[in-house]
């Protein structure tokens, strides 16, 4: 386990990588230059760049490389070829500097951070697809076992280690001194600079001076970074850095700045002038910075947007169109004689009625601009059953009360008593009939929360002795003796975290510590299918809103969309830096949103699988994420206690509600989306205005363009009440479809 | 202050020692110091591993204290095997052990025998889970109910009555302290979130002290009429059932003012009549109060506290003063006012400064009556012994000579010889073990006599034995800090004494399950004569099994609070009890 000899390690690392990469590098020119023969050149670059010819090849390359703008590849290869700057100089006279390679004279220096800068401001006009970076980051991060030590030879690179802290200093005097407006914009810096300058301390073995730095300097660091500080701080050997995965997620992933292009020409010109390399090198190698043009970002701005493992999400990252509009309702005719029927028994009422009605129905007839097609993703077919379902939704609709401000819904607490502390996940089914809990001791339970009991179907003997052709055909299958009020489904070994009931009700999902989802039958309350995929604990799991198809996260960062039918996901989606926390299907069922421990949400497209939107401003872990009934907006609870607010369609933050002082668990916006509930492990219900929280926010152009977002000053304003268990934390929260708020969770006695 | 947290996050790693302690364990003999090192920074980079990945499954199971179960799981996440067979207790019971210069916590595992566990009956089932609902919110308001908290937490009433200014919409308090904490930190940690307010925005208007409503609904209207009517009837059963509610009831705080003007009418009413058994019951009713850890009572000490006093001064509180044990009242409620003393007591009200002058100017007053007088003293000492060195000892010269007028003198009336008595016992009581402290050690009878007086001899053999006790006491410390953690099969034993201001202490130094009653004499019966320094053993037994009678934690108490050489031992004892999670997250 231990370094036995580190120069020679080192070698035969870089030997390693160059071979691999190489590969990788000339791989990819095959594809471009599609030019068949050229396999050789591959097994020729397995040698040591170093003969004439090679070289030859190598810069030929590059120079391909570089009239495509491929500036990403044309820095690894270089890098990894061992060319510096200079090698190149000749034959490419704009030449995107290389910092890595070697340590540049002085002379070069000025050319060298010339380069760099116009490779940056190359790459931010060329917006990439909106694919890309997910794919980049897939590439890298969602590998199985990145190997460790490719990842690490980039800290290879020596720097006098007693220097470090000077250099750190020196650039802190130096932002301490600039004009206030860029100050918070180079601040960002500190921190990438400072883990990575640790990182580099510790793997070259210079173990107390890495101590020292980090004693030094981790106080200012800033205070939502704790968390990985504390892991950092543990790891103070080069072994630790052996499958550490926050460790890997420094190194395998950019951290993304966003800095003004004013500001960043400071830094430059600063780090030219002090001729400062250590530093430029972590700037080049391990940040990427997003340059933009126009006012440098506030303190705030930049606090409400930091704050993720690997800085914010690029800005073309949010640049995809998002078709946030809602499917067009099936039309059903809605049987009129029960409606008048009920209208019958109150008057006054069918006057209110019969427009409300029409605006629902000329609401379903047109198609809504946002919207994605109707058969952009093929859903399932509408049984009779769900149609009935949807009369009964329709009209239950009518009867709802219209919530406001001064109109502040009723809860209802559901509480489990006896749990022990083991209830994990809760559930209701969208008609509030029955409830699911999944418990610490690998049951699901569900309860039935209205009069009628819960019952088996017939056995199958049992069932041949039926008539089938009788009217109550539905009634007679069931078995009478089986009723109860609660049913337990045995079958996870691990705790269960996740819990959803399928839209029509026959099917409950349920993921577990033991790495499985399993689909089971609220017919015959047995386990239908496990599905496995992840091999480790899978942390959540929801069904579509339109039924079939589901999404499962967990530890392993991926997550799935499955088909009940199919044994095997659908769709994966890898791109998170840290276990998946929660995941929720959009309303229209197009997209899947996932919140991560990373302290990002992230928005994938089930059609093409690609992450269309990267949010950040959590300080923390992601526990609860909301869609509004509308599908335009999203809320999003996280350890640090803050519901944060989100236009889909603009990938903007638009507010932030400070209260809670514990993780946010449950989040769900009321029927019409006039009101947040949210509920928190510090035993609170809180109810929120949402919708003067999305009217306060004033888009425009710019704004949106840049996403520079001045959020309101005051969430106290919309806060509407508080509601304080007595010791039961609040897990799961629900509205019924006449806006009767429903909580749940453990009584902690 | 997260920077002072910092540096000592970095830092923390496993003593070397504990690296030769398990080495030992496992038979290697001699381990390098430099393997020691150099292991216990790899094994405790592992743990830290281990525990920040355990926390994730406590999120994750939403709770927050981190079980072993957690630990186990982040285990086979690594393909580490699990270490089966831990539970999760309340707390894990670490013993200490020292020698050979070496001090370790350590975990006792028992052999258990097979055949004892087979041959114990079988533990109660647990009871299964079951879903319960109820009306949390009614439009928008939290209805009065048993399953909904109490309207107004303690902190709050405690805010409310301290600073009657900064009274705030409930759901903007929170927010308010957090901003407030921001404002603290963010001197040091650079504003953390941003968005924050200047400090004093809102505050800067002034806010007139809503009006509380003390509405009772009809429920606990019924409620305060059973538990009045139980608390001064005739059932004994029923009084102790509605004192234990009123101890442990967190929805009181509406009805407190209507108990606080229960009691102190009660005792204006039953002091005319010289009814003693309802004074008691009323003093009863006030200990209850106090004790309930819901309740603040700073507002309603101006109806509580002069009927205290009342009870400890009073001149009659009985019909038959030569028969009745009213000296039990007078300490009882004298351990209250000492009581509500230590725990009111700020330098805006002033209570003790102002108790101590009304007790010491009746009590030099000449005239003043036996009862009274006894009454002034124990209300004195129970202060405390800096009171007793203060404003007691010094008076003792005098004392005595009175005491000596009334049992020498001719006999004018029988109740005054009585009171003297009383007195005398009194004296010698709280004296002794304060002069046996401050004084040093040759007790000389003669020298006694030259400095107290009368009481000088009787005084000097108090001392004596309360020396002896005190050095019986010092050696069974010794005994107990070895056995402080040895289940016992026994249950309580209690020396001697009362409950008084033990009692009370108790709940933040062991967790006393609800199934267990303290053990507290009935201010009624007479008292014995005890010295402070009295010990209680309180043993609590597990919440869950009350059937098997586990115990697990043995603790030794002693109803004084200062200068008591346990002390120390007992917060060691408690700063063990850390949760996991908070041990988890200083890793």
């Amino acid at each position: 386990m231990a370094a036995v000899q580190d120069g020679q390690l080192n070698l035969e690392v870089e030997k390693d990588i160059k071979t691999e990469i190489t590969n990788d590098g000339s791989g990819n020119i095959n594809a471009s230059s599609s030019s068949p023969g050229s396999t050789s050149s591959g097994g020729k670059s397995k040698s040591p760049a170093g003969s004439g010819e090679d070289q030859q090849t190598l810069l030929a390359v590059l120079q391909f490389l570089k009239r495509n703008k491929l500036t990403e590849s044309v820095d690894i290869l270089r890098r990894e070829a061992g060319l510096s700057a200079d090698a190149d100089d000749s034959p490419v006279s704009e030449s995107a500097g290389a910092g890595s390679g070697g340590v540049p004279s002085v002379g070069a220096d000025g050319g060298d951070a010339n380069s760099l800068l116009s490779r940056v401001s190359i790459a931010t006009p060329v917006a990439p697809p909106a694919t890309a970076p997910p794919k980049v980051v897939a590439a890298s991060g969602g590998e199985d076992q990145p190997d460790v030590n490719v990842v690490l030879s980039a800290y290879s690179q020596q720097g006098d280690p007693v220097l470090y802290p000077l250099y750190y200093n020196g650039l802190k005097k130096f932002i301490e001194s600039v004009l206030d407006c860029h100050r918070a914009e180079l601040s960002q810096v500190f921190y990438p600079l400072f883990v990575h300058m640790y990182l580099e301390l510790v793997y070259n073995n210079h173990e107390n001076e890495a101590k020292q730095f980090f004693e030094k300097f981790s106080g200012d660091q800033e205070c939502y970074y704790e968390e990985d500080l504390r892991i950092l701080s543990s790891m103070s050997k080069k072994e630790h850095m052996k499958g550490n995965e926050t460790m890997l997620d420094f190194r395998t992933s950019k951290f993304v700045l966003r800095i003004s292009r004013d500001s960043y020409q400071l830094l430059k010109r600063h780090l030219q002038e002090r001729q400062n390399n250590q530093i430029w090198n972590i700037i080049q190698e391990h940040l990427y910075i997003d340059i933009f043009d126009g006012m440098p970002r506030s303190k705030s701005q930049i606090d409400a947007m930091s704050g993720s493992l690997a800085g914010e999400g690029k800005r073309d990252a949010n640049k995809a169109k998002v078709f946030y509009g809602l499917l067009k309702e099936p039309e059903i005719e809605v049987p009129l004689d029960d409606e008048d029927e009920e209208a019958e028994n109150e008057e006054g009422k069918p006057k209110k009625k019969k427009p409300k009605k029409d605006s629902m129905g000329s609401k379903s007839k047109k198609q809504d601009p946002n919207a994605p097609q109707q058969t952009r993703i093929p859903l399932p077919e509408l049984k009779d059953s769900d149609k009935l379902d949807k009369i009964m939704n329709m009209k239950e609709a009518t009867k709802k009360i219209r919530l406001g401000p001064d109109n502040l819904p009723s809860i209802c607490f559901y509480s489990f008593l006896n749990a022990y502390q083991g209830l994990t996940a809760v559930d209701f089914t969208d008609d509030s009939s029955l409830i699911a809990g999944g418990f610490a001791d690998s049951t699901v339970r569900v309860w039935s929360v209205t009069p009628k009991k819960l019952r088996r179907v017939k056995s199958a003997a049992d069932l041949s002795n039926i008539d089938k052709e009788s009217d109550d055909v539905l009634e007679r299958i069931m078995d009478e003796k089986t009723a109860s009020e609660s049913k337990i489904l045995y079958g996870h070994s691990g705790p269960v975290y996740g819990i959803s009931f399928s839209p029509d009700r026959n099917y409950l999902l349920s993921s577990s510590e033991d790495g499985t989802v399993r689909l089971w039958s609220l017919q015959t309350f047995t386990c239908l299918v496990g599905y496995k995929g992840h091999n480790y604990p899978v942390w959540d799991t929801q069904f579509s809103p339109y039924g079939y198809y589901f999404i499962s996260g967990g530890h392993d960062r991926v997550a799935r969309l499955w088909a009940t039918d199919h044994y095997q996901p659908l769709r994966m989606f890898a791109g998170h830096l840290a276990d998946i926390t929660c995941t929720r299907f959009h309303p229209n069922s197009n997209y899947v949103a996932t919140g991560s421990a990373d302290r990002t949400i992230r928005l994938w497209d089930v059609l093409t699988g690609n992450c269309v939107r990267i949010l950040t401003g959590h300080k923390g872990p992601i526990h609860s994420l909301a869609f509004s009934p509308n599908g335009k907006f999203m809320a999003s609870g996280a350890t640090d206690g803050r519901v944060l607010l989100w236009d889909v369609g603009h990938g903007l933050m638009v507010g932030e509600l400070k209260g809670h002082t514990d993780t946010i668990y449950a989040l769900k916006f009321s029927r019409d989306g006039e009101i947040l509930a949210s509920g928190s492990m510090d035993n609170t219900v809180k109810l929120w205005d949402t919708l003067k929280a999305f009217d306060d926010v004033e888009l425009d152009d710019f704004t949106a363009a840049t996403g520079h977002i001045h959020l309101p000053e005051n969430s106290q304003e919309l806060l509407l009440g508080t509601y304080m268990t007595k010791s039961t934390p609040v897990i799961h929260l629900h509205f019924t479809r006449r806006n009767l708020l429903l909580a749940a969770g453990a009584y902690n006695p | 202050m997260a920077e002072e947290r910092r540096p000592k996050q970095c830092t923390v790693v496993l003593p070397t020692e504990s690296m030769k302690a398990m080495a030992e364990s496992i038979g290697v003999g001699q381990l390098q110091e430099e393997s020691c090192a150099a292991l216990s920074e790899e094994v405790s980079y592992r743990i830290k591993d281990i525990a920040q990945d355990a926390l994730k499954f406590m999120h994750h199971g939403k709770r927050c204290k981190l079980t072993t179960s957690d630990i186990d799981h982040a285990l086979k996440l690594k393909n580490v095997e699990p270490l089966y067979g831990f539970q999760s207790q309340e707390f894990i019971p670490f013993r200490f052990a020292s020698g050979g210069g070496r001090e370790l916590h350590f975990y006792e595992e028992k052999e258990v025998d097979l055949s004892d566990i087979i041959n114990t009956p079988l533990p109660r089932v647990p009871l299964d889970v079951s879903l319960k609902a109820h009306w949390f919110s009614i439009e928008g308001v939290q209805p009065a109910i048993p399953e909904n908290p109490p309207p107004a937490p303690k902190e709050q009433q405690k805010t409310e009555s301290t600073e009657p200014l900064k009274a705030v919409k409930p759901g903007q308090e929170e927010e308010g302290a957090i901003q407030k904490g921001q404002g603290a930190t963010s001197a040091e940690a650079k504003g953390q979130f941003g968005l924050k307010p200047p400090l004093g925005k809102k505050d800067g208007l002034m806010r007139m002290k809503p009006r509380s409503t003390h509405e009772l609904s009809v429920e606990q209207q019924l409620y305060y009429k059973e538990i009045t009517e139980a608390c001064v009837g005739s059932c004994e059963a029923k009084r102790a059932e509605a004192l234990q509610s009123i101890a442990t009831d967190p929805g009181l705080y509406q009805m407190l003012p209507r108990f606080s003007t229960f009691i102190s009418e009660g005792v204006r009413v039953n002091v005319v009549q010289n009814n003693l058994a309802l004074l008691i019951y009323l003093m009863r009713m006030v200990k209850a109060l106090m004790d309930n850890p819901t309740l603040y009572l700073e507002k309603y000490l101006h109806e509580l506290i002069p009927a205290v006093v009342t009870c400890i001064v009073s001149k009659q509180l009985c019909l038959r003063p030569d028969v009745d044990n009213h000296w039990a009242l007078r300490d009882f409620a004298a351990r209250l006012m000492a009581q509500s003393c230590k725990t009111f007591s700020t330098t805006t009200n002033n209570i003790q400064s102002r108790i101590t002058k009304t007790f010491t100017k009746s009590w030099l007053d000449d005239k003043t009556q036996w009862t009274t007088r006894y009454g002034c003293i124990a209300g004195l000492s129970e202060l405390g012994p800096d009171v007793i060195k203060t404003l007691i000892l010094p008076r003792l010269t005098v004392e005595g000579a009175r005491i000596k007028a009334v049992s020498d003198g001719p006999v004018v009336s029988n109740i005054d010889k009585i009171g003297a008595d009383h007195v005398q016992s009194l004296l010698l009581k709280h004296c002794a073990s304060v002069i046996a402290k401050a004084r040093p050690l040759p007790d000389n009878v003669e020298q006694y006599r030259a400095d107290y007086g009368y009481l000088g001899p009787m005084l000097c053999s108090h001392v004596v034995k309360a020396r002896a006790q005190a050095a019986l006491q010092a050696q069974q410390v010794n005994r107990t800090t070895l056995t402080i953690t040895q289940p016992r099969p026994t249950l309580t034993v209690s020396q001697s004494g009362i409950g008084g201001s033990g009692g009370s202490r108790t709940p933040s130094i062991i967790k006393v399950p609800s199934s267990l009653t303290l053990m507290s004499t009935r201010p009624g019966t007479p008292t014995q004569p005890s010295p402070p320094a009295t010990k209680y053993i309180v043993m609590a037994t597990s919440s869950g099994s009350s059937s098997t009678q586990q115990v697990l934690w043995t603790a030794v108490l002693t109803a004084t609070g200062k200068g008591d050489p346990e002390l120390p031992l007992l917060q060691r004892i408690s700063s063990l009890e850390l949760p996991a999670s908070e041990i988890a997250r200083r890793l």
